[in-house]
C-alpha cells in the first residue's frame, strides 16, 4: 500500500517537473510552438484592423487599412521553417494545437500559398475604398479558415 | 412450475422489448394540406447543412446545386458510419421517395420499409423542425442532381449493427421536445428553431453519455470532439462572453472577436450559416444568449 503511495507520489512528481520543463522557453520545441503562435497572433492584429472595418466595428481609413494590409503580406511572406519544427504537434508538446498532419499530408504547402494569394488580393484592395477592402476580406478570412479546418485542433 | 413462470416472464420483456423498438412513424394525416414552397426549401436545406454530410468526400457542399453522391465517413465510437447517396437519382439516391418518406426519415430516423436509422444522421435534432419544413424541403431535394453511386454499408459490429435495437435507443435518448422551455419572444422562437432543430448545433456542442445521448443537463455546454482528442467549445452565454453582434459575425464570415478565424468542423458549419439571412442569424445569437449560464 505504501509502496503504491510512494509509487505514484514519484509519478505525480516525474509528471510535474516534465510539465515545467516543457513549459521553459529553453526548451526548443516550446520555443518554436510560441514563435509560430505569436507569428499567428501578428495576423490577428493586423486582421482586426481591415475586418474591423469590413464589419464596421471602426470607420474606415484607406491609410491605416493599406498598412494592414501591407503588414500581412510582409508576415506572409517570411519563412516560418525554423518555429514550424517536426515532432512539434499537439500530443508531443504541451501547449500547441498544430495537428501532426501538418508534417505528413502534403496539403500544407497549398494552405500557405492559397492564403499568400489572398493577401496579395487584399494588398491591392485595401486601400481603394470600404468596398474594395470588404470584397477582398472574404478571401483571407476562407483561407485562415481552411488551414485552421484542416490542420489546427479544437480545444477551447 | 417456477421455471415456466420465469420464462413466460422472459417471454413478455422480450416482446415488450420487441414492440417497444418498433419504428414510430408520422400519423398518415401529418402532411395533409400541406403545400410545398420551394424557396422556403432551400433555406430549410441550408439551415440543416444536408449537403455538408451527403456530397462525396473532398466535393463542395456550399454550392447551389451540391451533387450528394455520399461517401463520406463518420468515425464514432461505435464504428464508422458512411452517408448514403441522397441525390434525386430515382434508384442510387431518394429520387422515388414520397414527402412522407422523407418526412419520416428526417424527423422520426424511419426507412420507407420500416427500420430505423442510426442517429450520425441528426434526426435527434431535426425531429423539432415542422411538417411545414420538411414538405419544402423535399420539394428543393427533388431540384437537385442525380448520381448513379451506389451508397456504401456501415463499418459497425454487432450488437450496433442491428438496426432494431436503435428503437430502444430512441425511447431512451428524450423526445423532440425544446430544451428551452416556455415563452419566448418571436426572435428567440426563430433562433431555437434554427440552433435545436435544423440547425443541430447540440450534436457537436452538447455532451453525450456512454451510449451516445445528449446530456440535455449540459446543454450546448461544450463536448469532446467525437473524430480527435480536442473539445468543442461550450457556447453558452457565460462561456462565450460575446455579444449577439459578435456571434452573428463569427456565423457570417468566420472571424472572432478576436480575429481569430474559426476552425476545425465549424467551418463547413459557417460555410451554411454564412448563407442565411442576416436575420437568422441575428435570431441564432439571440437564442443563444438567452441561454441559462452554464455556471462556468
Ligand atoms: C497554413 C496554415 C495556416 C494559415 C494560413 C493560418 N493559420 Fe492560424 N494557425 C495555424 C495553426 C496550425 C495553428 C495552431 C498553432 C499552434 O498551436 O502551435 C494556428 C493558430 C492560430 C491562432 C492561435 C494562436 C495562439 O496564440 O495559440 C490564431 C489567433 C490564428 N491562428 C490566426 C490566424 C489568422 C487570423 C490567419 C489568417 C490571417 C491564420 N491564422 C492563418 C495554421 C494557419
Ligand atoms: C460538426 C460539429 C459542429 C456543429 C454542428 C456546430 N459546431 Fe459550432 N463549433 C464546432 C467546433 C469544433 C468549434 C471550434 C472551432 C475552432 O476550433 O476554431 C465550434 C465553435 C463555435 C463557436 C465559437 C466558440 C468559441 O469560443 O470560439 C460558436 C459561437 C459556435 N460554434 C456556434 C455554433 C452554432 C450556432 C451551431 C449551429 C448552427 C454550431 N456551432 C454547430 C463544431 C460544431
Ligand atoms: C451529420 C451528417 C448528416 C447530416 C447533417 C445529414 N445526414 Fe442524412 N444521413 C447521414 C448518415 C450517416 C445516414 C445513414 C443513416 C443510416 O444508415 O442509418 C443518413 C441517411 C439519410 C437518409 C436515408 C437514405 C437511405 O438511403 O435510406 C436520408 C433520406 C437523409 N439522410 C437525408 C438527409 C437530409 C434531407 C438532411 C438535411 C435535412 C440530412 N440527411 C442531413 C448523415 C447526415
Amino acid at each position: 500500500m505504501t509502496r503504491i503511495i510512494r509509487l505514484s507520489v514519484l509519478v505525480a512528481a516525474g509528471i510535474a517537473v516534465a510539465g515545467i520543463a516543457s513549459a521553459q522557453s529553453n526548451d526548443p520545441l516550446a520555443a518554436a510552438v510560441k514563435a509560430r503562435q505569436s507569428h499567428m497572433q501578428l495576423y490577428s492584429a493586423n486582421l482586426a484592423v481591415l475586418g474591423g472595418m469590413a464589419q464596421g466595428r471602426m470607420d474606415y481609413d484607406a491609410e491605416a487599412a493599406q498598412a494592414a494590409a501591407d503588414n500581412l503580406a510582409a508576415l506572409a511572406s517570411m519563412s516560418q521553417r525554423f518555429y514550424w519544427v517536426p515532432g512539434s504537434h499537439a500530443g508531443a508538446v504541451e501547449g500547441t494545437r498544430a495537428l501532426e498532419v501538418i508534417w505528413t499530408d502534403g496539403g500544407i504547402g497549398a494552405e500557405a500559398e492559397a492564403f499568400s494569394a489572398a493577401v496579395a488580393g487584399m494588398q491591392d484592395a485595401a486601400g481603394g475604398g470600404l468596398d474594395a477592402l470588404r470584397a477582398a476580406i472574404g478571401p483571407v478570412g476562407a483561407s485562415c479558415g481552411s488551414c485552421h479546418e484542416n490542420y489546427r485542433q479544437s480545444n477551447n | 412450475m417456477i421455471r415456466w413462470i420465469l420464462a413466460a416472464c422472459a417471454l413478455a420483456v422480450a416482446a415488450g422489448a420487441w414492440v417497444l423498438s418498433g419504428p414510430d412513424p408520422l400519423p398518415e394525416d401529418a402532411l395533409d394540406g400541406l403545400v410545398a414552397d420551394a424557396a422556403n426549401g432551400e433555406r430549410v436545406f441550408i439551415a440543416a447543412g444536408c449537403a455538408s454530410c451527403h456530397v462525396a468526400p473532398e466535393a463542395d457542399a456550399a454550392v447551389a446545386a451540391p451533387v450528394m453522391s455520399g461517401g463520406r465517413r463518420f468515425e464514432s465510437q461505435f464504428g464508422t458510419f458512411i452517408a448514403p447517396n441522397i441525390s434525386s437519382h430515382p434508384d442510387a439516391g431518394i429520387g422515388a421517395w414520397s414527402d412522407m418518406d422523407i418526412a419520416n426519415a428526417v424527423l422520426r430516423g424511419v426507412s420507407p420499409d420500416g427500420a430505423h436509422y442510426y442517429p450520425a444522421f441528426p434526426y435527434t435534432s431535426y425531429f423539432r423542425a415542422s411538417a411545414q419544413d420538411i414538405v419544402d424541403l423535399a420539394a428543393h431535394l427533388r431540384t437537385m442532381p442525380a448520381d448513379p453511386t451506389p451508397s456504401l454499408d456501415h463499418e459497425i459490429g454487432f450488437p450496433f449493427n442491428i438496426r432494431r435495437t436503435l428503437g430502444l435507443w430512441k425511447l431512451m435518448a428524450g423526445g423532440p421536445e425544446m430544451v428551452l422551455a416556455g415563452d419566448v419572444s418571436p426572435e428567440v422562437a426563430r433562433g431555437r428553431h434554427l440552433v435545436e432543430g435544423l440547425g443541430h448545433c447540440a450534436e457537436c456542442h452538447t455532451p453525450r453519455n456512454g451510449l451516445g445521448m445528449a446530456d440535455y443537463d449540459a446543454w450546448l455546454a461544450g463536448a469532446p470532439e467525437p473524430a480527435g482528442d480536442g473539445r468543442v467549445p461550450a457556447i453558452t452565454p457565460d462561456a462565450l462572453g460575446w455579444t449577439a453582434f459578435d456571434i452573428a459575425q463569427y456565423l457570417s464570415t468566420g472571424f472572432t472577436p478576436s480575429f481569430d478565424t474559426a476552425g476545425g468542423d465549424m467551418v463547413e458549419v459557417i460555410e451554411n450559416t454564412s448563407r442565411l439571412s442576416s436575420e437568422d442569424r441575428d435570431a441564432i445569437a439571440a437564442y443563444l444568449l438567452a441561454l441559462p449560464r452554464s455556471g462556468g
